[in-house]
């Protein structure tokens, strides 16, 4: 009897640990799919021109024999410092302007008490569903009108007409404001009390409370400029003013010749690295921002 | 509760906000409906000659990108998101059963949510390259020939297989982000229940974990399909501002890819109606794909 239940403890020990094994292995199925493209944009990027030709493919290079040499071909294709750095300040423009109006209207959506606010909030809503297509004609009127895209577009400009279309964000809006939320009411009476005013409470109380929220926002948004590829490639009218994606992209169409693939996957690394390490580093807020735009629905 | 003398202030925190949300959301949605019912619009001047009720319509409609554009559209979003969502929804449920490593894959698996489309789409590209390519010499382990896929003289067939197994790889990420975050929020308890009634493992995952999943699953069906219904960066990174194979231009172009093209030619006069129609229809596409989703699942959907 009892060597029955422990035989049959056993079996069920063994059960469990083939379903596991299986459950791994098929996840290490999985996650070399998703892996092998980023492994054969490196290979390739560390490749003479002959062994990026060369059928069949290479698949293993020692690292001894890396073209390191390719960072700076795939840099002479293309200024891509320079794309680097007008990106860099867009991020910067859009991000501080984004983070500012976000602040103050979720703050006003969240704590005060205003005639029209659910109406006003549901109207911020529903403009979530509607494809950017449409905004993004107009705006396009927009800024030609106001001068920002032409012909003779200064640096200045294209700056203006890349960034302050973005300036605020309807999702980090209410992002904010649910994260406003879920501060307590006694702080604020309690600082009512105090004598403070509603300005100092949101910058000295509220927006410290919400600074990991805040951190989420300011990294989507700055991951966002990098990935920006549509808007950029249509008001700025200099090669010099693009961004990243833009100049990767321009660089390397086969329209310009023959492509020129070790560079090419070595100037899509230097696109890709930053967010790598910029995701590694702080995935935990980036992740906040995913779990929470999952329960948004 | 909370004074009532707020609602002049209220307004001046909003300010900054609805300025700018006036001019470039809430505007842009009326005048797309100036846009598409006004003939010869100049955009510059302003002007345009007389309204028209459907030519915008009727000039997109008859493009005949038009015809390949929502061919390419219907069958990236009805292949890419059904396929997506269940590879997703598989993967987070393994990735949820386990203990160790758990971390380390996480990471690999969302890394596609971080990177640039147009980085990984040129990767992605050189992978189906006919003849240095990754997945032909794989293929040809099996003896199957090279297939031309993506380069010159490529068919709209392999251009748009490679296309959607790429954006179909880009759209994993996000959604078994958000999946895994909505099964490590089910309370155990449902499972030590299930245990106790000895269920079996499919019957577990087909009444606990799905249906508890639900709103996860609604919310990411319907994001994924206005998602794929803009599909266009993803085309670009693959296959550059030519939309297809060289040789088969726009073989694999998007409706939101009309859009673009129309605006391209915004010099020409009514060449913006015409882009405000393409966006309208992309619209209305999207709204009515929403309202029978939010319809079916309407009775599926465990709140």
């Amino acid at each position: 009897m009892e060597q029955a239940i422990y035989g049959n403890e056993k079996q069920i020990k063994r059960k469990i640990f083939i379903r596991l094994a299986i459950v791994y292995a098929l996840i290490i199925f999985f996650a070399i799919f998703i892996i092998i493209p980023f492994y054969w944009m490196l290979i390739t990027a560390m490749k003479t021109l002959t062994q990026v030709e060369s059928a069949p493919p290479i698949l293993w290079l020692n690292p001894a024999e890396w073209q390191w040499v390719n960072f700076s071909g795939a840099l002479e294709q293309a200024p891509f410092l320079r794309f680097t750095l007008n990106t860099v300040v867009v991020a910067i423009i859009a991000t501080i302007g984004t983070v500012i109006t976000t602040i103050l209207s979720a703050f006003a959506f969240a704590r005060l008490n205003f005639k029209g606010r659910d109406l006003l909030f549901m109207a911020f809503i529903a403009t979530m569903m509607i494809p950017g297509e449409i905004f993004v004609i107009t705006n396009y009127i927009t800024v030609s009108r106001i001068g920002w895209v032409s012909l003779d577009q200064s640096y200045f400009e294209a700056i203006l007409a890349m960034t302050v279309p973005f300036m605020t964000s309807i999702f980090f809006i209410f992002f904010l404001r649910q994260a406003f939320k879920t501060i307590p009411n006694e702080l604020y009476y309690a600082a009512k009390v105090d004598g403070k005013t509603d300005w100092q409470y949101l910058w000295r109380v509220m927006v410290p409370i919400a600074i990991p929220t805040i951190t989420t926002i300011t990294i989507l948004n700055a991951m966002n400029t990098w990935n920006a590829y549509i808007w950029p490639q249509l008001v700025t009218m200099q090669e010099d003013y693009r961004l990243v994606s833009n100049g990767l992209r321009n660089a390397f169409d086969d329209t310009a010749g023959r492509i020129m693939y070790h560079e090419q996957m070595a100037a899509s690394i230097i696109v890709t690295v930053p967010l790598i390490i910029a995701f590694l580093l702080l995935k935990k807020y980036i992740m906040r921002g995913v779990s929470r735009s999952g329960i948004k629905g | 509760m909370l004074e009532d003398q707020s609602n002049v202030k209220a307004w001046f925190y909003l300010l900054p906000a609805l300025i700018l949300l006036g001019i470039f959301i809430f505007f842009p949605i009326f005048n797309a409906f100036f846009l598409v019912f006004v003939d010869e619009y100049n955009y510059m001047q302003g002007t345009y000659e007389g309204f028209t009720l459907i030519n915008n319509f009727r000039y997109v409609v008859t493009d005949h990108n038009f015809r390949v554009a929502m061919t390419n559209t219907m069958l990236l979003t009805f292949v890419s998101v059904p396929v997506s969502v269940i590879i997703a929804l598989l993967i987070s449920v393994w990735l949820n059963a386990i203990k160790r490593l758990q971390g380390f894959f996480q990471t690999i698996f969302f890394l596609p949510y971080v990177t640039n489309a147009i980085a990984i789409g040129m990767a992605f590209a050189f992978m189906f390259h006919v003849r240095f390519g990754l997945i032909n010499w794989f293929l040809g382990i099996f003896g199957i020939s090279p297939i031309n896929w993506v380069n010159t003289g490529a068919s709209w067939g392999t251009a748009i297989f490679a296309l959607l197994v790429y954006v179909t790889w880009l759209g994993l990420a996000f959604k078994i982000m958000v999946f895994l975050s909505g099964l490590q929020g089910i309370d155990k308890q449902y499972y030590d229940a299930a245990r106790v009634d000895s269920a079996s493992r499919s019957r577990v995952f087909r009444r606990i974990t799905v249906p508890l999943l639900s709103p996860m699953i609604m919310y990411i069906t319907v994001t994924s399909f206005i998602g794929a219904f803009k599909a266009y960066t993803e085309v670009i990174g693959m296959f550059g501002e030519r939309l297809g194979p060289p040789g088969n231009d726009r073989a694999v172009i998007t409706v939101v890819a009309l859009v673009y093209r129309s605006l391209d030619r915004s010099g020409v006069p009514g060449a913006l109606s015409e882009a405000a129609a393409a966006s309208l229809i992309l619209f209305g596409v999207t709204l009515v794909f929403t309202m029978v989703n939010m319809q079916v699942s309407k009775k599926r959907v465990h709140y």
